[in-house]
């Protein structure tokens, strides 16, 4: 017992008690209340990602709308914006399919809160952009293909 | 603690439009500083947006979001001189809440 207790602190000198702890995954570091989707945001599949995201493969719709220049100059700062005018829309999440992870972000939109939001995005290279919505339980898509001169990823 | 972000919110026709440039590195995680070394990777994982005690935004980033974040947004409601509060946390555990009165 008392050998066990020795160990454990052994191990943790020079760590922190919380880093042993996140590194156990018994805490979580960040708001507890709200976890980041680590297995969507990590995916490096198009596929995978959707599927982290419970998308599945969503259907492409005319009332979902990306907003984005055809050619970023400088893909470090890509202006995106994402429209839908499906009722219900409860979430909004922006994927680059050539980036090294696909997800870039991911909104959830209260009740009362308009289904319009717009960032700004990395891109390494052109690529096909998506945004993907989910609206009454279901999911939809755009797509765009933003076409970059210089990659927002390198050193 | 990190940066303050410069928050602007603006009501019209009973909705408020909310602009948020926040003040992050935003560091993926691939890129090499100048020995060769990975930078490792620091960036906003969440963020939320609350008026009052109603939650009007939850977001949640990836490390391809643009260095020093910007987000707008719209929603319902919101009056002059209501106040919005955004607050972020990064994948260090580092936190930023600001306030903004509504014009």
């Amino acid at each position: 017992m008392d050998q066990l207790r020795r160990n454990t602190l052994k191990a943790g000198s020079g760590l922190s008690l919380f880093s042993l702890l996140v590194a156990a995954g018994m805490v979580k570091p960040g708001v507890a209340e709200a976890a980041w989707s680590k297995a969507a945001f990590e995916a490096k599949k198009m596929d995978a990602a959707l599927s982290a995201l419970g998308a599945g493969s969503p259907a492409e719709s005319a009332e979902v709308q990306l907003t984005a220049p055809d050619i970023a100059e400088n893909g470090a700062v890509v202006p995106v914006g994402v429209v839908s005018n499906l009722p219900d829309t409860e979430e909004v999440a922006i994927l680059v399919e050539k980036n090294p992870n696909m997800l870039a972000a991911r909104f959830m939109l209260p009740a009362g809160t308009e289904a319009a939001v717009q960032t700004r995005i990395k891109m390494g290279q052109t690529s096909d952009v998506y945004a993907v919505v989910k609206a009454g339980g279901k999911y939809y898509m755009a797509k765009k293909e933003i076409k970059v001169t210089l990659g927002g990823c390198g050193g | 603690m990190g940066n303050p972000m410069r928050i602007r919110a603006a009501a019209s026709d009973g909705v408020t439009e909310v602009k948020v440039l926040m003040n992050h590195e935003m560091e993926t995680g691939q890129r090499k500083d100048s020995s060769g070394n990975l930078i490792p990777a620091h960036f906003i994982t969440e963020l939320n947006a609350k008026h009052g005690d109603k939650v009007v935004l939850q977001a949640e980033f990836g490390p391809s979001v643009s260095k020093n974040p910007f987000l707008s947004f719209k929603f319902k409601g919101g009056a002059k001189g209501e106040k919005v509060v955004i607050s972020w946390v990064d994948n260090k555990g580092d936190s930023r809440s600001d306030e903004a009165t509504i014009g």
